[in-house]
């Protein structure tokens, strides 16, 4: 028997605990679901590839603690503060620097945000260094129940509650509504929009802002999880990057439905073959780029 | 195009000849080789050069010459230090390479030191097996090990009941020596181990792991990780109610750094083992003292036992004079460590430097004074109890007797 094989005989779980094994999947998965939820308004919108996505969730995070440790401002003005201070910012970099490279390959809309991504991690650490600042649960949130498979915080069933109602807006805004037709309608030809007298140009300024304080959300959400700490965005950034090219790069429902799945797929993995557990979204990727390239929701381009 | 050639072809010769120059009389050189960016940052990082930068201010000029530290970032990637170890030793005529935390580039790094016979002090590494089976006659483990981690914090919570462990170990080199010696330990005294999961290095989420330490209903969780997979564990498990019901984390390896960030309510009453915490007598806090004026927080133990390790390397090749690395090893051998953190410290044929080894609690939020105030001493363990002994660590350079 090889070795994986044998592994998986012996770690096969009582089906009780591995109903708590695909609950904290589902967790894990509405964190990807989210932030690839911006990462593809972004680029079905902009056709940037923003890399700086990651460090706006960390930014989001951090916001959130600038506000408890230093104005007294707690878990929940946070969850609507720090999502629009972010969009400040993205709404500059946009304005100031994407502006200008929109008409340029896509690369270079990659190398940029990248380059501003590093350059925000890189201060931020230098500050607070890299093992993070605590954050605590709020006090509403604390506490768990027992479920009788598994014993489920209060805070993360908030957080999948939280995370399905944010998708499930953005759908609803960019499919189903004027403004979201108008946006849609900017991103096929642009020149004709205007000309119906649209701004286009602030539509798409806007588009970023919206996006970016989409991963702030997720940061401030992410915040009582995990340390808020520089590093935050750059170790999450990579595995949302594959679960938007596994829905499909610029679909809305693929990238939400994706982020869910991957989600459970990675827990799954986790109780099977831990060692494989930070790979195999990575393997994942690489089968459906072999079968499907254009991803499971993307349109063929 | 010619020009650019011919321009090239003589910095080419010109650094060539710089490098060989240095080698042979130039000023002593240390290049202090850690994490600089990722989880293991707050532990050594930058902290780890300005120690060294302050024990070379210290020692004064060494062979008439003032000390150079040069410092890099190795990602935690053994491929990439070892490059640079190699890169400093032929090229930048670094005399020793000093701190390299994370176990797995060490052991890289130990093996280019071999090879170039070139001298390794490491510091922020913990796995056994650097003073075992892989020992090296030109390298010296400075502070701590796997074996005294498991041997104190193991032996303690194994003492005060803690008979049945799940590990939740991180996946390389040092993870597997630490789980490898705690268990022997746990073993040792008549305890069992219930199970493991071997999670991947800097993990953000272990819900899924605390889960099945908790399924496995063992009375200890012993975390074999470091940083900020440690933090992470500690942070997470309270949010499942891994301590409500009724199991207990066991840290074996917990900076200060780790604990500042985790914060004292989290944190209160893990025990851990360390060989120097800030605030212990006034030797260690007249140093770190000096050392927070220049830095911004006080040192882990980790930059502290650079400072250690490289006067001690500063003070042998003042006493007698030269830095060919054969001598300098010996000379080291032969002085008695005695600092701030060391009282008559040894460093032994295998490289492990033998010295005092103390069993710490986290503080109540209630007992702290300040916010560097984390840490009680509970025990006092002396260096030939806490460390593995000579002839039990299989390293070919100690003869049986």
């Amino acid at each position: 028997m090889p070795d994986w094989l044998a592994h998986i005989a012996v770690a096969m779980p009582p089906t009780q605990a591995l109903f708590g094994q695909l609950l904290i999947g589902l967790i894990n998965g509405a964190f990807y679901a989210m932030l690839s939820l911006g990462l593809a308004v972004i680029f079905g919108m902009l056709n940037i590839i923003n890399f700086a996505h990651g460090a706006q969730y960390m930014l989001g995070a951090f916001c959130a603690w600038f506000a408890l440790d230093y104005l007294g401002i707690g878990y929940w003005p946070s969850l609507i503060l720090a999502p629009i201070a972010v969009a400040a910012i993205g709404i500059a970099l946009e304005r100031l620097l994407l502006r200008h490279i929109y008409r340029l390959d896509h690369l270079y809309g990659l190398l940029l945000t990248f380059g501003v991504a590093l350059i925000i991690e890189g201060v931020l650490r230098n500050y607070y260094g890299s093992s993070g600042q605590p954050y605590s649960i709020p006090r509403e949130l604390t506490g768990a129940r027992n479920l009788g498979f598994m014993f489920l915080p209060n805070y993360r069933a908030w957080v999948i509650f939280a995370s399905l109602a944010v998708c499930f807006g953005t759908w609803f805004l960019i499919e189903r509504t004027r403004l979201g037709s108008y946006l849609r309608a900017a991103t096929e030809n642009p020149s004709l929009v205007q000309a119906f007298g649209i701004n286009v140009p602030r539509m798409v300024t806007l588009t970023y802002g919206f996006g970016a304080g989409l991963a702030a959300l997720a940061g401030v959400l992410a915040a009582p999880i995990y340390q808020v700490s520089p590093l935050m965005g750059s170790d999450i950034i990579v595995v949302v990057f594959a679960v938007v090219v596994i829905g499909g790069m610029g679909s809305i429902v693929g990238a939400v439905a994706s982020g869910f799945v991957l989600g459970v797929v990675e827990g799954l993995t986790k109780v099977f073959y831990p060692e494989a557990s930070n790979t195999v979204i990575f393997v994942v990727m690489a089968i459906v780029l072999l079968v499907k390239p254009a991803g499971f929701f993307g349109r063929t381009v | 195009m010619r020009m650019k050639l011919l321009l090239a072809a003589v910095a080419a010769v010109a650094l060539s000849a710089a490098g060989a120059e240095a080698q042979s009389s130039g000023p002593v050189k240390i290049g202090v080789l850690n994490d600089m960016s990722s989880l293991y940052a707050d532990i050594g990082g930058k902290g780890s050069v300005v120690a060294a930068e302050m024990a070379a201010e210290d020692a004064g000029p060494v062979l008439g010459q003032k000390v150079q530290i040069i410092s890099a970032d190795h990602q935690n990637k053994p491929d990439v230090g070892a490059a640079i170890a190699r890169q400093w030793y032929d090229e930048n005529g670094v005399d020793a390479i000093t701190d390299v935390p994370t176990s797995s580039v060490a052991l890289a790094v130990n093996e280019v030191a071999r090879e170039k016979k070139k001298i390794a002090l490491f510091v922020g590494p913990a796995s056994s097996d650097l003073t075992g089976p892989k020992c090296n006659a030109y390298a010296a483990s400075w502070v701590y090990d796997t074996y005294s981690l498991a041997h104190v914090t193991g032996g303690a919570v194994v003492k005060s009941g803690g008979n049945t462990w799940f590990f939740i170990t991180a996946d390389y080199a040092f993870g597997h020596a630490l789980e490898r010696d705690t268990a022997d330990v746990v073993k040792a005294a008549g305890g069992t181990v219930v199970g493991d999961v071997q999670v991947p290095l800097n993990t953000a989420d272990f819900s899924s792991y605390l889960l099945q330490a908790q399924a496995s209903k063992a009375k200890i969780i012993g975390l074999a990780n470091a940083g900020g997979d440690t933090i992470n564990s500690i942070k997470q498990g309270a949010e499942f109610g891994i301590t409500e019901g009724g199991q207990k984390f066991a840290g074996l390896l917990i900076f200060t750094s780790d604990v500042h960030s985790l914060g004292l309510k989290a944190a209160q009453g893990l025990q851990l083992t360390a060989p120097f915490y800030h605030d212990m007598n006034a030797e260690t806090r007249a140093f770190s003292k000096r050392f927070s004026d220049r830095f911004g927080r006080p040192p882990t133990f980790d930059q502290a036992g650079v400072y250690s390790a490289v006067a001690h390397y500063l003070k042998a090749i003042k006493a007698i004079g030269t830095k060919d690395p054969d001598k300098v090893m010996a000379e080291m051998r032969k002085l008695p460590i005695n600092d701030f953190m060391t009282k008559n410290g040894k460093l032994r044929e295998d490289g492990r430097v033998v010295r005092d080894m103390y069993l710490f609690e986290v503080k109540k939020p209630s007992e702290s004074k300040g916010e560097w105030d984390m840490l009680k001493l509970i025990e006092t363990v002396p260096g030939d109890q806490a460390f593995r002994p000579l002839d039990k660590g299989d390293c070919p350079l100690v003869k049986k007797g």
